[in-house]
Parts: C-alpha cells; structure tokens; sequence
C-alpha cells in the first residue's frame, strides 16, 4: 500500500487541496500546505506553474502568472514538497501541471528527483493516456501513481481504458469547461460515477466546480473525495497579508465539514 | 480531384494515431479527446465523398476565386540576375490571403457535423476575417478569440470581423498575442465542445488539425505543379515560403515532398536577428517540446516556459510550428531559414516598386529570401515563392516606420 492509497482508501471521505507552487511565493505555500493539512485536508494537489495553462480558468491562470513571477519552476516545485516532508510524512502530495516543464528536465530525472523529494503522484492535464506510457513508466519504476483524468464527455470504452492505465485514483472532472467554471450537474455526475465504479476498484475523486460545503456534500455522496481548487486559489488572491491563512482555513473548514456530515 | 490530401507517394504521415515520427499527437484534457475523434472520423468519411468534394471544389472556384495565379515576376528576376521567379498569387484570393482555403473546408465540416458555431484565435486577424467571412457565408455564429495587443494593433482587422458579425473576444492574460488567443479559444471548446468547431488557422494543434489544414491548404501546390509545367515546363529547383505555424508554407510543399529534386525552403522570422533573442524561429532556434496539443520544435527556456516572440509581422509571431515542419526538417526534406524585420520590410518596399504587388509583411518574408537564393542561381533555374497574403493591413504599419499616421 501506498501513502495515497492508505489515504483515499480510508473511512472518510477525501478531501483533496489544489493550490499553485510559488504562489505568491514559494515560503507561503509550505506553509499553506501544512495549514491545510491541519484543517482536514487529506491531500494536497500541488499545481506546477506554466506560461500557458490552457485548461484553467481565469481564477487559476493569474495564480499560475503570480508563480512565474515570482520564478517558480518545477525545479522549486520538488524543492516545496521536499521541505514541506520535513515535518509531515503522512499527507500524500500529488503534482498537476502540464507535460513541457515536465518534458523539458527529462521524464526519468524528473521520476527520480520527485521520488526523492517525497512526491506522491503526477497528474498531467494534456496528457491522455494514449501519449503517456512512457512517463507512466519512467513514473512507475519510481512508485509513483500516474492518475488520468475522466470527463463527461469520454465515452464508455475510453472510460475503460482510461481506468485500466490509471493508478492511485481516477479523476473525474465533473463539468465541460475549465477549472473553476459553471455550476455543476449532480445527476450527470452521479450516473457517470456509476459507470465509472462499474470497470474500477480505483477511488474516484471528483473536481472542477466544487466551490463550498454544500457542492462538495452533493458530490462527495457519490464519489470518495472531492478536489478543491478554483475556490481555494480566489481566497489566496484576495487574502490580505497578515492575515495567515485564516480565510482558506475557515473555507476549508466548511467544505470538511460538509464532507463529514455524509461520511456519517 | 477524386480526392483531398492524397500524396500518392509513399510519403503516409502523420501515421495513424497522429504523429510525425515523435512530432504531433493529441496532447489534450480529456474533455476534448471525444471530439477530436469525431472531428477525425467526419473528416476520414468525408474527404473520399463526392457531395462534400463537390462543394469544396465550387466554393474554392466561384466564391474563393481559385486557381489563383503562377505570375512570372520578370522585372524582380533581372534585377536579381539569377534564377526565374515566380509568383504563387495567394494574395488574390478572396479575403486576400490563403487562409480561406483551410476555412471554406472547415465550415463545410461544421455544416457536416451540425455544429451551428464556430470559434478560431487569430494574431494578425487574417484567419480571424477568413473565419468571419465563412461563418457569414454558411450561416455560422462566430467567436473570433485576439490578444489586445493585436487588437491594437490590427484595427482594420478587427473592425472587419464585426462588419462579417463575427464578435470578437480580447484575450488580455499571458503576453496577449496569438498563443494567448489559442489558449483562450481551447478553453472556450472544452466548455462548448458540444454545439462547436473550432477552426485552428494553421498547421499546428493536436491531430488531426495538422493534417486537416495541410490537405485542405495542399491546393496551392497541386495547382503550383500543374501550372509550372504547363508555363515553363518541368519542376521548378526551389520553393520558397514563409512559416509561422506553417499552413502556406505546408500547403505549397506537400505536393512536392516526393519530387527530391525539388529544394523546399521555409522561412521564419528572425525579428531583430537570431543572436537578440527578439524572433519567432523555434526551427532556427528553438529545441522539441510540447504546446497546444502536440509535440514541436518551440521556444521556450530551460524550465519548459514558453518565451515571448517577435516579428513585424503578426502573423509570424508564434512560439511553436506544424509538427510535419519539425518532422520535414529531421528528417532533412525541407531547410528552414530566417529573415529579419528589416530584410522583410525591403522586399516589401521592392515588390511594390519593381512588380506593383503590395505583399503581407508575413509573405515578405519569403520574398527576401527567395530574392537571395535567386542571385546565388542561373538564369535557366526557376524559384517558386508563396506569395501567401497581400499587405493592405501592414499599410498602417509600414506607414508609421515612415512616419507617417494613417490610422
């Protein structure tokens, strides 16, 4: 068993945190993860800044610009995470990003230097299976999960597929469009779920609309977790300096909450 | 025509899932995979079916304006005192430019797969007007997606779009130029992917837009290969185009790829020179990567960022490239070179003085460097350049370098 296994495989329901590495600087997002982690976050999406992230929405694009100026690379990325494991051990920490960084150091040195730095697992939002066996293998000789995501629009084959390449967990996004966007279908997702568990034994966690205690309650009912990002990245926007990390701590409070409510 | 996109050479790329060698693929969220296999498979039926050929054909003839021209440019090759040059007269299609090849093409797929809108991103605003221009002859709605830096830029462009009843979209995140644009138009089909096409204006995207647009655009080189031997007889020695993304430049080579005898020239933007940094020539300069949905030579740094571009020519403006150019170029059929802003704004001012044709500052470039691959030919060798675009919308440009406001 893996640390993200033991985790999402647990008795409640998963909460996972996105958040973009570097913003607004490298020091405040070690200690974010690990205010988070003390709210009730059970694990932490780490996003890799990119110069063009072409499936965020608005919200999450200006946290990727305030990271690359304040020059954080992947480099920086597995610098966070191997800090932050100085003194936590048990919280999984997954990277997301986009494959060019990822590509550009090297698929089996990025494997190695992201093991050693105590990374979990990689999600790479334009990375579908039919392009990634060899990063899957680079990652897989390292113990780290290669996790594919879902949409509404993959069609039942694809579904299989997807969930056969995948390790660790899959990844539904719940809503046609970028991060952060519209309202979600909670029927939509309830029925694409259950096709989902039908071919999967693998968690299911889902994301993109989750935005308060009440949506992660509807959507958690139905899946193993849910993945917060969008609604955390706008609170770190406006949260004013001094203030610590009260507002995304209180927020996540909520969503916690909301989460614990169905576990009962 | 029996059928579109046939080389009937050996030459079989991209291969089946997509690639060229380790160029191209689909690097895509997932959201999109479904209607890129739609958009395939519509295309695999369609480009064999004699309704849509017919159409295509009808519409390149008596609404683009096809065959364009193969013009003799007799006054340009005495002064260059080498090689013959011609012309392939790009500039005269409707809406001025060959983008309308790609987009005629594209509205018809739209039609075929009942998608009642269209979105495309745009830089200079000619694929932009070209989408406009299809959307209002099929009865499309049309989101054109444009950097406000463009937009600023291409006034004349932008208003042009609005007058088609296109609406157009600023993009003012990233460096807000075209690669913005594209990111912007992505996220706009992920959301829409249902009720919508989108239109990529070059050779670059994930499969099987490279393909799409090569084939669709390839009637510039088959017309290019039956006129030059019908006019002067034989093959010519040399191509010679411009490339950004590289759709003109696709569309004149492709035919060619199996005549070797044949030099195939791209031509990049080398902006304020190679040695500043300031270009847009990812094959001069650039090493492989991955952007906007398949693999390429780009420019980007040591961390995988994408680097910001320049050229004079908007349209040139890009950090990546067709991956059938990176594979072209490995594998050692076509050369890649560049030419600078200055270079280009000469050949600009000559063709005008010395032919009465006013070329796109993006055509220019092109024919800067097929002027000095001509002088270094004999009188009984022959170049071909792709005159891609005509420069009515650099006039303002090219204007203010004068000092002139005619904005």
């Amino acid at each position: 068993m893996s640390r993200l296994s033991d985790t999402l495989e647990g008795e409640r329901k998963s909460l996972l945190a996105y958040i973009v590495a570097g913003d607004p600087n490298r020091v405040a997002t070690i200690e974010l993860m690990h205010d988070m982690v003390s709210v009730g976050v059970d694990a932490i999406e780490l996003g890799i800044p990119f110069s063009d992230p072409e499936a965020e929405g608005p919200v999450i694009q200006v946290a990727h610009e305030r990271a690359l100026q304040s020059n954080t690379s992947l480099a920086d990325c597995l610098a966070i995470v191997k800090a932050f494991r100085k003194t936590n051990d048990q919280t999984p920490v997954i990277l997301m990003g986009y494959l060019n960084p990822v590509e550009t150091m090297g698929y089996q040195k990025f494997a190695d230097q992201a093991y050693e730095s105590g990374v979990d697992g990689m999600i790479i939002v334009n990375l579908p299976p039919e392009e990634g066996s060899v990063l899957k293998e680079s990652l897989n000789r390292n113990s780290l999960d290669l996790i594919y995501l879902v949409a509404p629009t993959t069609t039942p084959k694809r579904v299989e597929m997807i969930c056969s390449e995948s390790s660790g967990f899959v990844y539904y996004v719940s809503l046609k469009g970028t991060t952060g966007a519209g309202t979600l279908d909670v029927k939509e997702v309830e029925s694409k779920l259950k096709q989902i568990r039908s071919v999967s034994k693998l968690p299911i966690l889902v994301g993109f609309g989750i935005k308060n205690g009440e949506t992660a309650a509807a959507v958690g009912a139905h899946s193993d977790g849910v993945v917060v990002g969008s609604a955390i990245v706008d609170v770190i926007a406006k949260q004013k300096p001094g203030f610590a990390n009260k507002d995304v701590c209180n927020l996540l409070r909520e969503i916690r909450q909301g989460l614990d409510e169905i576990s009962r | 025509m029996s059928s579109i996109g046939n080389n009937e050479t050996l030459y079989s790329f991209p291969d089946a899932s997509g690639h060229f060698g380790v160029f191209g693929g689909k690097f895509v969220s997932e959201t999109l995979t479904t209607a890129l296999a739609e958009l395939e498979s519509t295309y695999e039926n369609l480009r064999e079916d004699e309704t849509f050929l017919r159409e295509l054909r009808e519409d390149l003839a008596y609404y683009v304006g096809r065959s364009s021209p193969l013009y003799f440019a007799e006054r340009l090759s005495r002064e260059m005192g080498g090689a013959k040059i011609f012309l392939k007269r790009e500039d005269l299609n409707h809406t001025g430019a060959h983008k309308i090849n790609s987009c005629i093409g594209h509205a018809l797929l739209a039609k075929h797969m009942g998608k009642p809108r269209i979105i495309a991103e745009t830089g200079a605003g000619q694929h932009g007007v070209a989408s406009a221009t299809v959307a209002a002859r099929f009865g499309l709605e049309c989101q054109v997606y444009m950097g406000t830096e463009d937009i600023e830029r291409q006034s004349l462009n932008v208003y042009r779009m609005k007058l088609l009843g296109a609406e157009v979209v600023p993009v003012s995140s990233g460096s807000r130029t075209l690669k913005d644009a594209l990111n912007e138009a992505m996220r706009d089909w992920v959301t829409n992917v249902d009720n919508t096409h989108y239109i990529i204006g070059t050779v670059a995207g994930p499969h099987p837009y490279p393909k799409l647009v090569r084939d669709f655009q390839s009637v510039i080189g088959r017309e290019t290969k039956e006129q030059f031997r019908s006019q002067n007889g034989g093959l010519p020695d040399a191509i010679v185009a411009c490339v950004g993304g590289g759709s003109n430049a696709m569309g004149i080579f492709y035919p060619f790829l199996e005549d070797k005898a044949v030099r195939l020239i791209g031509v990049e933007a080398a902006g304020r020179g190679l040695e500043t940094g300031a270009h847009a020539a990812p094959l001069n300069e650039g090493s492989i990567g991955v952007l906007h949905g398949n693999r390429t030579y780009l420019m980007h740094d040591e961390n995988g960022q994408i680097l910001p571009t320049h050229s004079i020519s908007a349209g040139l403006d890009y950090p990546g490239v067709g991956p059938e150019h990176s594979w072209l170029k490995d594998i050692g059929r076509a050369e890649y070179t560049a030419i600078d802003d200055n270079e280009a704004l000469k050949a600009f001012r000559k063709l005008n003085l010395l032919e009465g044709i006013l070329p796109a500052l993006e055509s220019s470039h092109a024919v800067a460097y097929g002027m000095k691959l001509a002088t270094s030919m004999c009188p009984d060798q022959s170049i071909v350049i792709n005159l891609s675009g005509r420069g009515d919308k650099d006039i303002p440009t090219v204007a203010r370098l004068d000092g002139i406001s005619i904005d």
